[in-house]
């Protein structure tokens, strides 16, 4: 497998060859990748904020308008709702995940018989296509022939109409998402909580602490950065909310479900207003800018405060 | 008295499995349901799918849903589609993401972390963001409408960044002594690369070719903005596009969602404890 040329470079004249080598190559290999996240990623990106500030459509010449576009938006009542409904989602999920997650965790973090199966089974929604979990849903909340309504009307119950209700749609999708990611942050604090050393537990236990005290007092603050991550991933993973609406709601009805990508989805590839829609984009991206430098930043601040 | 208090301890803790295993079994279920629910309908009759009272067992089982499948629709087609983007991604991913996540973790160059970071940004970068620009780009280009944006740009996003993420925590375990010798020997960095520290790393890569070709069998949004040839639909496309028309024919969505779920699900399963464990650590640091 190795060469065998063995004597060959041993003089100290070589080493700075050798180094000089490294750099040739650690550019080389990083080359493709640097090279195709500037054209496909940091270009877009960039250019994103450019066209926000053009009126730019299929049809039309680009045209520089400076910040219409944002003045607009402030009337645009669909953006208003989209913005509303995307708020909504967030709190009706988040709190909801994050107690579910924590429960679940707790739970799952010890080796017990049959604890990799609900692992697991908590866990498949995730790799599961958010187009086959969407139209399974869609099947199974169906109004007439659904069979969640199905099982009421055995109980004797009207089921509602579940995606088809302006003030259920969000609250339905919520859960329908709920549902699908539990698995992931449920298995990042599961690692964080194993990371908490033992010896924290005994000695709470030697101060008679309960389970619930030793919860609080010992787990939850020791975990807070993993809780932290978990509660940013999930905003930002709100705040991107698509698949789930498009499938299930389609936005509807009316704009009961408007969410802010479906809103750019709809106005740059139904309408084709690439300026509009780019306005749009550019403040969806500065927020998940903001709150990913936070993450970062408060992260770092945490780790440094735990050595 | 002391006897009585091991006692009450002891069906306490059988008390509080009772609990735990209650809750552990009704979650599953919760989270299973939907599955079982999309593979019986697959294989019902169209008959029985609108039964009322529902068939919680289909009777009689039937496979005819799936040999419809194939023979009505271009389904294979988009079948096809679906591997071979998603298989192209994925080899690609592997390769410029394993020899960069090794030039980061192991080769000394001026601008290494900062570099790093940058492409590590990638991460964050959300794919509905770029999108407006690249298709204004690919427009240009008579690039859309075709397979390349499904491919090229998804090599670079996310998933490259998760990939040369994935690949320097790896490298960075590898020993320098190792490196050195290869050196001595008169290795290029290369031959280095290829013969001893690539062998050493099939399992990191095993996980992210797992996890890219996950990504992007179930990539959708894409797909949506830059197909409108059918011929060149992947399944999750299709499959969306065909339960928004009326008159939607459950039994065959059904058996199309278990074809491209099932085979998925069955790596997973397989995989899963490796597969999870990197995910997790995706999410930190």
């Amino acid at each position: 497998m190795i060469n065998k040329f063995y004597t060959k470079k041993k003089s100290k004249h070589k080493q700075s060859p050798l180094q000089r080598n490294d750099r040739f190559w650690g550019y080389a290999f990083i080359m493709p990748m640097l090279i195709g996240y500037s054209l496909f990623v940091l270009a877009p990106v960039v250019a994103t904020f450019f066209i926000g500030l053009t009126d730019w459509s299929l049809i039309r010449a680009p045209e520089f308008i400076g910040f219409e576009n944002f003045k607009s938006l402030v009337t645009d009542e669909d953006f208003i709702a989209s913005v509303i409904n995307t708020l909504y989602f967030t709190v009706l999920l988040l709190p909801s995940n994050l107690i579910l997650c924590l429960a679940l965790a707790s739970l799952l973090k010890d080796k017990f018989p049959g604890v990799g199966f609900f692992r697991t089974a908590i866990f498949t929604p995730v790799v599961t296509s958010v187009v086959v979990w969407g139209i399974i849903w869609k099947y199974i909340l169906q109004t007439d022939n659904g069979i969640i309504n199905v099982l009421l009307r055995m109980m004797g119950v009207k089921g509602p109409q579940w995606l088809f209700n302006t003030s259920l749609a969000i609250p339905v999708v919520a859960f329908v998402t709920l549902i699908k990611g539990l698995g992931m942050n449920m298995v990042i604090l599961i690692s964080a909580m194993n990371d908490v050393p033992e010896m924290y537990y005994e000695a709470a236990n030697l101060d008679g602490a309960n389970k619930w005290r030793q919860f609080r007092s010992v787990t939850l603050p020791l975990i807070a950065p993993t809780i932290f991550l978990v509660i940013i991933m999930t905003v930002i993973g709100s705040l991107k909310v698509f698949g789930q609406i498009y499938n299930l709601t389609g936005g509807g009805p009316g704009n009961s479900s408007y969410v802010l990508v479906y809103y750019i989805y709809q106005q740059a590839f139904q309408y084709y207003e690439f300026g509009y829609a780019s306005s749009v984009s550019a403040i969806l991206f500065i927020i998940i800018l903001v709150l990913t430098l936070v993450q970062w930043n408060v992260r770092k601040r945490w780790v440094y405060h735990e050595v | 008295m002391k006897y009585n208090m091991q006692k009450t301890e002891r069906s306490k803790k059988i008390a509080w499995k009772i609990v735990k295993y209650t809750i552990c079994i009704l979650v599953s279920v919760i989270m299973l349901a939907p599955f079982y629910w999309m593979i019986t309908t697959s294989l019902k009759e169209y008959s029985k799918v609108l039964e009322f009272p529902p068939q919680f067992f289909p009777n009689p089982v039937i496979f005819q849903n799936y040999i419809d499948l194939f023979r009505m629709q271009p389904f294979g087609l988009y079948l096809w589609n679906s591997i071979y983007t998603a298989s192209i991604v994925t080899l690609s991913v592997v390769f410029f993401a394993s020899i960069a996540g090794y030039a980061f973790a192991k080769l000394r160059f001026a601008g290494n972390n900062i570099l790093f970071l940058i492409i590590l940004s990638g991460m964050m970068m959300p794919v509905e963001i770029t999108t407006i620009p690249l298709f204004i780009a690919l427009s240009k280009l008579q690039l859309v409408d075709t397979h390349f944006p499904l491919i090229v740009p998804q090599i670079f996003g996310y998933g490259g960044a998760f990939g040369v993420f994935l690949m320097r925590q790896f490298y960075i375990t590898v020993p320098d002594e190792l490196i050195e010798a290869g050196k001595i020997d008169g290795c290029s960095q290369p031959r280095i690369f290829y013969n001893i520290v690539l062998p050493m790393s099939t399992s990191t890569i095993a996980t992210l070719v797992i996890f890219t070709f996950l990504q992007n069998w179930n990539e959708f949004f894409v797909p949506l903005i830059f197909l409108s040839n059918s011929r060149l639909f992947t399944i999750p496309l299709a499959l969306s596009l065909f339960t928004t028309e009326s008159g939607v024919q459950w039994h065959l969505i059904m058996a199309a969602a278990s074809v491209a779920t099932v085979p998925v699900l069955i790596v997973f399963f397989f995989s899963q404890r490796k597969f999870i464990e990197s995910l997790a650590m995706s999410g930190l640091k």
